[in-house]
């Protein structure tokens, strides 16, 4: 499903990914754990085209978004048709504060996907329904609390059918009450067998959760394999241990 | 007291800053109509990337917010024409050159406002597959708009009273006409009569402003 293979990236001659090569098959939840500035924010951020790579090859779903050996990019629409395989999930949400909830989940699919107004909507409602805001549809991003927003964040992301979701540390500008709703609905996400890249602090859900666990130190994948299997592992129980 | 005691005086100065009033209005329209647009225009070259077209257009704004309006309606009506052969009626060189002034301020309200955009929006909406221009129009250009509300209204207000410095290449209007009857009677009062034509203009204007600010208030951020 997901091949990124050799990834390098630096800011200003500081190495940020060394040669960080991962594979994301149909259906299986990664968690990417490791300190900050491990580089695994910027791992996922290469891998949905929000920064780009020095060198490398990453490719979904059998196409080509990049390969630095052969042509590099792929033009622009090609480029953004490959991206939208991808979902993204940020921080701190990004709702648009200027749309309603709904709109938020519909101006995407009717001007990228150019589905119908009524498609749209359904399609968002029934989504509003899952993450548990049915309620708060039209009411504006403002208006709800951090937990709501990102549950609203990850609807968005759903209403243009990813194949696969990317979380960049979905939970760490909540509190602890709010994480909880967030987390039980990236959970259900993973019982319906969603892929899903999941970078996280939350070594819990990760253990719960991910079918495989990558741990990140100095932009390089340092172990990876089952929750048991890493936990177990010296380097990150170090870094668990704090 | 020669007007504010005599009716009949004072109905023929406001009949006649009634027309001056009109020359004023259509300056103002004309202005705002063009520059509003131009500066965005000036703004998304300010803010390109590539130096070529970045780089004219911030000597341009430096010149324009750098130098006296006046001087460059003299520039405009006086120099241009020995320059170009051609010549512009009173009122056409002074919509061109109060436009690009304006749209030099305008563009600079412009490039704030959407610098002040947290860059997670355009990330938000690259993620969601949206093309630049569809990001910009959609996302980031409604949010700009209500930021830029109040300093555009400054500069919208700014321009009804600048208005007067046309009188400098002899355009009559309110306020010319004012001056007018002030030097032929005397009296300062036409003077102040015009003043309040400025105000009650400025008035009507800061309601309007204060009214689509309302409009904008249904979010935040």
């Amino acid at each position: 499903m997901l091949h990124a293979e050799n990834l390098t990236k630096s800011f200003d001659s500081l190495g940020v990914l060394r040669q960080v090569s991962l594979s994301v098959s149909q259906g299986e939840v990664v968690a990417i754990i490791g300190r900050s500035g491990s580089g695994k924010s910027t791992l996922l951020r290469c891998l949905n085209h929000l920064e780009k790579i020095d060198s490398g090859r990453i490719c979904v779903d059998g196409e080509v978004m990049v390969d630095t050996d052969n042509g590099g990019y792929a033009p622009r629409d090609r480029l953004r048709s490959i991206c939208l395989k991808m979902g993204y999930v940020f921080q701190n949400f990004n709702l648009f504060p200027h749309f309603s909830v709904l709109r938020n989940l519909t101006e995407a699919q009717m001007c990228v996907l150019k589905r119908s107004r009524e498609e749209a909507v359904s399609r968002a409602e029934a989504l509003l329904e899952r993450v548990g805001l049915s309620d708060k549809r039209d009411q504006y991003p403002c208006q709800l609390s951090g937990g709501q927003q990102q549950r609203v964040a990850i609807a968005r992301a759903l209403a243009l059918d990813p194949m696969i979701l990317c979380f960049d540390e979905p939970t760490s500008a909540l509190d602890p009450l709010l994480t909880k709703d967030v987390l039980t609905v990236i959970r259900d996400l993973a019982r319906d067998n969603n892929t899903m890249i999941v970078v996280t602090h939350e070594m819990a859900f990760a253990r719960e959760v991910a079918d495989r666990v990558m741990y990140m130190e100095d932009g390089r994948i340092v172990t990876q394999g089952t929750p048991q299997e890493v936990f177990a592992d010296e380097a990150v129980r170090t870094f668990t241990a704090g | 007291m020669k007007y504010f005691d005599n009716p009949e005086r004072m109905l023929l100065l406001l009949q006649q800053l009634a027309d001056g009033l009109g020359v004023t209005m259509s300056l103002f329209a004309l202005t705002l109509l063009i520059s509003l647009p131009l500066g965005l225009v000036f703004a998304l070259f300010r803010m390109s990337k590539i130096k070529l077209l970045r780089f004219p257009v911030w000597l341009f704004i430096l010149i324009m917010r750098g130098t006296p309006l006046i001087l460059q309606v003299f520039t405009v009506y006086f120099v241009l024409p020995q320059i170009f052969g051609m010549s512009f009626d009173r009122m056409t060189a002074v919509v061109i050159s109060f436009s690009i002034n304006y749209a030099a301020y305008f563009a600079e309200i412009y490039r704030a406002g959407v610098e002040a955009i947290p860059q997670g929006q355009r990330e938000a909406a690259h993620v969601l597959g949206m093309s630049r221009p569809q990001a910009f129009g959609r996302i980031i250009l409604p949010q700009v708009i209500k930021r830029i509300l109040l300093p555009v209204s400054n500069e919208v207000i700014t321009l009804v009273k600048d208005t007067a410095l046309v009188t400098a290449i002899g355009m009559v209007e309110l306020y010319r006409v004012a001056r007018n009857a002030a030097s032929a009677s005397g009296s300062l009062e036409p003077l102040f009569v015009a003043g309040l034509f400025y105000l009650v203009l400025n008035a009507l204007l800061t309601a309007v402003f204060d009214w689509m600010g309302r409009k904008l208030d249904y979010y935040k951020g």
